[in-house]
């Protein structure tokens, strides 16, 4: 098949444009990048089409042989109609873009720039472990000085670090173990 | 064996609602699937044991041929012995380890229960990659019930290390299980056995496969997970942790050494890292002042024992390993649990704060002991019988000639010397008194407590005595290795005089005095440094890296600029499309510089318009520049012989170009003023290389149609089939029906977004109340600046006086009151032409959505609301309707979806009509398309001016009560 200069440069132009605009910091200059891509596009399946040909109505009188194809014609219809409904949901994103931060460009995500300064999170490790006991105080006959382990600072806030001042114990004295384990 | 598997699942599905009803009695019913396993083994004992396995063989996934292949020979009979009998035990014991209150309970008999089903199907698994899912489904339960403990940190950061530790060596064993298999071509363990491939790829095989045995065994350098995963429950660790789970791994090596002892780099790496491990374990253990912990690191050093002596790989060592394997799931699981009823009793496994427990708990110590005897290897215990075996099995094979043997020997025995300091150390440190320690308050034993440890204990005890007959058990399993000696080596308590007697004379005393030396330093409780070893220093530093790497990676890819994500992605679509491009042979028949001389015209001003559109300082310029693009297409339409194409174009360009206006006028005129264009010249050249490309391609893309357009029965088929004349139309809600119903519910989805980023609370549009008030209601609310005169006229249009004066035009309000109706009349015909002329349901809709325009635009949102008194959501809804309903209704008459029919009525002289059931499905679209465009208008018209006027602090006519005629202002005007 042959393809149609005039439409392959007008189709190059649009997409150069719509490109140039995409990449734009302005969000309403993205929006209007991709309706011209948009645009492109479509001359894209147009030129796919083949060659220029009468309506493809049928009346009696034209030969369908001489019909312009009629299938990517209706693709195209459903991808205008469907870049119409995007733009329509962009403009209403640019929209509630500037109305909560007054804002219609795009900015760089501060958490991601920050990724890189903090290092981002880090997975537990082990630590050494800071009971001796799975019952503690709750156990049958506890030992003195064994830890009450419904304690609030042994209850055992997930990631914080053991406080330095020791729990004590139902007798009164401090815990041994604890004194290793609170200070690494 | 595959029932039993699947009530393991059953059980365990239901143990969370039993245990809510039953409390910890519950894990009894746990129990019930591994009694059922244990009993059936010892049902075909005679069987297996003489030589005949019993094996089950049903198809799984046959596409990939899978199979669950399960099989039960000696070797896995007497693992299943001990992973149902320690388990039904461990199940047991948990009805009084725990409190019915215990935190997540139901979870934790489940996944134990479905533990002790994988085991099962583990040492059954006569399938490389089944054994592989078992595998790894024992590492998955493991981390949930070594982070049992949700709450803690150190529960979970034990259970994570678990899971990584022995996952990467799962996945480095899978890898060597695919190659096994492809070079033995089969997935089945017995086969892969027998065929024995050997060769360099097979080594490397073996060795990936040896890595994931190290890392589930707790062998040197992945030892570190199992004691950091004792901040599991106890009987957790009795489980996993001693007789099963950490078996998993010298279950492999018994099963492999047959075929592959001969391995090149076997012998080396895991006698080396058995005796390394067996020293290190042993000497962590003798150190450690928590009993679990040293409990802990003593099956580090007996798994490193393990794996020398089952390695080995002659016919007497895997007797005794594997006598040896039976004795420490005895004793260590015994161990265990007795380390639970102390924790349980007196609160702390510490053992310098434990004394007096032998007297006040006899039982219990008499049990320990046993247990801790047997550890040690001391007569008659079932783990002196072992031990036995594995020293002369080694010096056996040391005389033969084999130095590994040698090396492997003082190893052991050095290890011993250990192993017996260490269950000196547990007897002195659970049961002793001792000086200036508070001996443990008085408690009566509970006897249906310490029935698990006890009859473990015992069975240890008694597995010595009748050690010869247990030998008839084991020895079938370790036929499977050609023997060496003259006569193969038998288990029994007494051999006479020979030289494994005297070397375990000499680890006994060794150890007392290891542990008499060590005992003398003892350092009191609460000074010990804290405990740091090289391979969790390794993990953790593995891990931090990773994190930071994760960071690093993600920080340089992820810049948070998405104009430099989209750039990278076009840079790719270049690279990658030009790459395909150069190969390129076919190039089109020719190219014509155009179709007609108008294209060039059209062409030319869309090239200009889009150029001018990137130099735009100014929205509105900008926004109309594009709307020229958008017009030209229309023409090139036209021109092409695509009058429905054309027509659409026109119209959405026209909607678009209002609903760009609708947001620009709340954005400020001049565009990137506070940024300016940056990079110009780079998006540019991308820009200009884009458009290259794509040109390129199209050019190509026509080249390749060689084949006969699929679009040529297109018109017959619209005739005959859709009974329509417009092929484009027909093609839409017929021939390609179910684009369009994809098409549709992206329009729906796209107003639904509108809407719900506009409205803030709501979609409902404080409207429809007033909508149905009609005129009166309108009448009954003054513009701003109400004037008497015009009140008393009759207005062109229902809202206009709800305008300020200023805001309106008389003369568009004439213009929109005399057209509106006429369009709505226009997109009917279209909507019912479109199937034999240009038009149809989208241009119809569109047609609509031009005409509440224009409504809106002449007056305002309150006009927009009595011109179209329905929800656009219903609107949206019944279309969606319409279009379903015409692709279902067939299939009840039993056609296909989306099938026409045609009704035709003949009225004689008044002529005929003819309806096509495919123009429901149009109105369908017709309906959806008006819903569209309302909802664009009502958002980003109608809302953007309510809250305009809210920010401005003025009343609008509407708000706070509707219903309430606003109070007069002087006109602004």
């Amino acid at each position: 098949m042959s393809v149609s200069l005039a439409l392959l440069v007008t189709m190059a132009v649009l997409y150069a444009c719509g490109v140039y605009l995409l990449l734009e910091k302005s969000m309403t200059r993205v929006i209007l990048g991709f309706l011209l891509i948009g645009n492109a596009t479509n001359i894209l399946l147009l030129i796919m089409s083949g060659r220029p040909g009468a309506a493809p109505i049928v009346d009696g009188e034209t030969d369908p042989s001489e019909f312009a194809d009629p299938l990517p014609q209706a693709l195209i219809l459903t991808a205008i109609v469907i870049t119409f409904a995007v733009s329509a949901f962009l403009m209403a994103l640019v929209y509630r873009s500037w109305r909560l931060a007054r804002e219609d460009v795009l900015v760089v995500d501060p958490d991601d720039v920050n990724l890189l300064t903090s290092g981002g999170a880090e997975s537990e490790t082990p630590v050494a472990d800071e009971d001796d006991t799975e019952f503690g105080t709750r156990a049958d006959a506890a030992v003195e000085g064994a830890v009450d382990l419904d304690a609030p600072t042994t209850a055992a806030q997930p990631g914080e670090k053991m406080p330095e001042d020791q729990p004590m114990g139902p007798g009164g004295a401090p815990h041994p173990v604890r004194d290793g384990g609170g200070e690494k | 064996m595959l029932i039993l598997l699947c009530a393991f699942g059953l059980v365990a599905l239901l143990l969370p609602f039993l245990v809510k009803k039953l409390g910890t009695k519950a894990f009894v019913v746990g129990a019930i699937p591994a009694v059922l396993a244990f009993g059936q083994a010892v049902m075909v004992a005679p069987d297996v044991l003489d030589g005949s396995p019993v094996a089950e063989r049903t198809p799984w996934v046959p596409q990939l041929g899978l199979t669950l292949d399960l099989r039960m020979d000696s070797l896995s009979w007497l693992m299943t012995l001990v992973v149902t009998g320690v388990g039904a035990l461990v199940l047991v014991y948990c009805v009084k380890y725990f409190e019915d209150d215990e935190p997540g309970l139901g979870r934790f008999a489940a996944i134990l229960t479905a533990f002790a089903g994988s085991m099962y199907g583990l040492v059954l698994a006569d399938d490389v990659y089944l054994l592989f899912v078992f595998w790894e489904l024992t590492t998955v339960f493991s981390y949930l019930l070594v982070g049992h403990n949700t709450g803690r940190r150190a529960s979970r950061a034990a259970a994570l290390q678990a899971l990584l530790v022995t996952t990467l060596g799962g996945l480095a064993m899978l890898v060597g299980f695919v190659l096994l298999a492809t070079e033995s071509g089969t997935s089945n363990l017995t086969a892969i056995i027998e065929t024995a491939p050997t060769g360099q790829l097979t080594t490397v095989a073996i060795m990936l496969v040896l890595v994931g045995v190290v890392t589930k065994s707790a062998i040197v350098p992945f030892h570190f997970w199992l004691p950091g995963a004792m901040a599991a429950p106890t009987p957790v660790s009795a489980y996993l942790h001693a007789a099963a789970m950490v078996k998993a791994g010298i279950y492999l090596l018994a099963r492999l050494a047959p075929g592959f002892a001969d391995t090149p780099g076997w012998h080396e790496v895991l006698v080396t890292l058995g005796v390394v491990t067996m020293l290190i374990g042993g000497w962590r253990a003798i150190r450690e002042t928590d009993l679990k912990l040293l409990l802990a690191y003593g099956t580090v050093g007996q798994l490193g024992f393990l794996a020398v002596v089952v390695g080995f790989g002659t016919r007497d060592t895997a007797l005794a390993g594997l006598a040896l394997l039976v004795a420490h799931a005895l004793f260590k699981s015994t161990l265990f649990l007795t380390v639970g009823v102390i924790d349980h009793r007196a609160g702390t496994r510490d053992l310098r704060r434990l004394s007096g427990l032998g007297r006040r708990a006899p039982v219990l110590a008499v049990t320990g002991i046993l247990a801790a005897a047997s550890m040690a290897g001391i007569p008659p215990l079932f783990g002196f019988v072992a031990k036995e075996a594995v020293l002369t099995s080694l010096q056996e094979a040391g005389e033969a000639g084999d130095v590994w043997g040698w090396i492997a020997l003082v190893g052991v025995a050095l290890g011993s010397v250990l192993t017996m300091a260490y269950a000196t150390r547990f007897v002195w440190g659970a049961f002793s008194s001792k000086p200036g320690v508070e001996k443990v308050k008085v408690l009566r034993e509970q006897p249906s407590f310490i029935l698990a440890p006890v009859v473990l204990g015992a069975a240890g005890l008694a597995a010595g005595l009748f050690s010869s007959a247990i030998d008839g058990l084991i020895a079938p399993a370790a036929d499977a290795l050609p023997s060496e000696g003259e006569k193969p080596y038998h288990l029994a308590l007494w051999h006479g005089i020979e030289p494994a007697l005297l070397i375990s004379a000499g680890t006994i005393l060794g150890g007392l005095l290891v542990f008499w030396l060590r005992r003398r330093q003892e350092a009191p409780a609460g000074t010990e440094s804290p405990r740091r070893t090289m391979a969790a220093d390794a993990y953790r530093g593995t891990l931090r890296t990773t994190d930071r790497f994760a960071a690093l990676v993600t920080s340089t890819t992820q810049r948070g600029s998405l104009p430099f994500y989209l750039a990278i992605i076009l840079i790719v679509l270049l690279a990658s499309a030009g790459a395909a491009l150069v190969r390129v042979q076919n190039w089109p028949d020719e190219i014509l510089p155009w179709d007609s001389p108008y294209q060039v015209v059209i062409g030319a001003v869309m090239m200009v318009a889009a150029v001018a559109a990137t130099f735009a300082a100014k929205r509105f310029q900008a926004v109309v520049l594009v709307g020229v693009t958008g017009f030209g297409m229309a023409v090139l339409f036209a021109m092409h012989g695509a009058p429905d194409l054309a027509l659409t174009q026109t119209l959405v360009e026209l909607v678009t170009l209002v609903a760009f206006v609708l947001v620009l006028r709340r954005l400020p005129a001049r565009l990137g003023e506070q940024n300016g264009s940056q990079f110009r010249v780079g998006r540019a050249v991308l820009g200009g290389a884009v458009g290259i490309l794509m040109a390129v391609v199209a050019v190509v893309a026509l080249g390749a149609r060689t084949a006969q357009p699929i679009s040529i029965a297109f018109p017959e088929l619209a005739v005959t089939g859709g009974e329509g004349y417009n092929v484009v139309n027909v093609t839409l809600v017929d021939i390609r029906g179910w684009d369009t119903m994809g098409e549709l519910s992206v329009l729906i989805a796209a107003a639904t977004g509108v809407a719900s980023l506009v409205f803030i609370s709501s979609r409902s549009d404080r409207m429809p109340e007033f909508a149905r008030r009609s005129g009166r209601g309108i009448s009954g609310l003054r513009s701003r600046g109400g004037d008497s005169v015009d009140d008393m006229r009759n207005p062109w249009l229902l809202a206009g006086r709800t305008l300020a004066p200023r805001n309106r035009s008389i003369l568009l309000e004439v213009v929109v009151r005399l057209v509106f109706h006429v369009l709505i009349v226009i997109s009917l015909y279209l909507l019912i032409a479109g199937h034999n002329a240009p038009g149809g349901g989208f241009a119809g809709g569109l047609v609509v959505g031009l005409a509440l325009v224009a409504r809106y635009l002449a007056a305002g949102r309150i006009e927009l609301a009595a011109a179209a008194p329905v929800n656009a959501g219903a609107l949206l809804g019944s279309g969606l309707i319409f279009a379903v309903g015409t692709a279902a209704v067939p299939l009840f008459f039993g056609a296909d979806a989306l099938t026409s029919t045609v009704f035709q009525a003949d009225f004689g002289p008044f002529g005929g009509i003819k309806f096509v059931t495919s123009t429901f499905f149009d109105i369908g679209v017709y309906l959806v398309v008006i819903g569209l465009v309302l909802d664009v208008l009502r958002s980003l018209g109608g809302e953007v001016d309510r809250q305009q006027d809210e920010e401005e602090g003025e009343d609008s006519p509407l708000s706070p009560h509707p219903n309430e005629p606003v109070r007069q202002k002087e006109t602004t005007a």
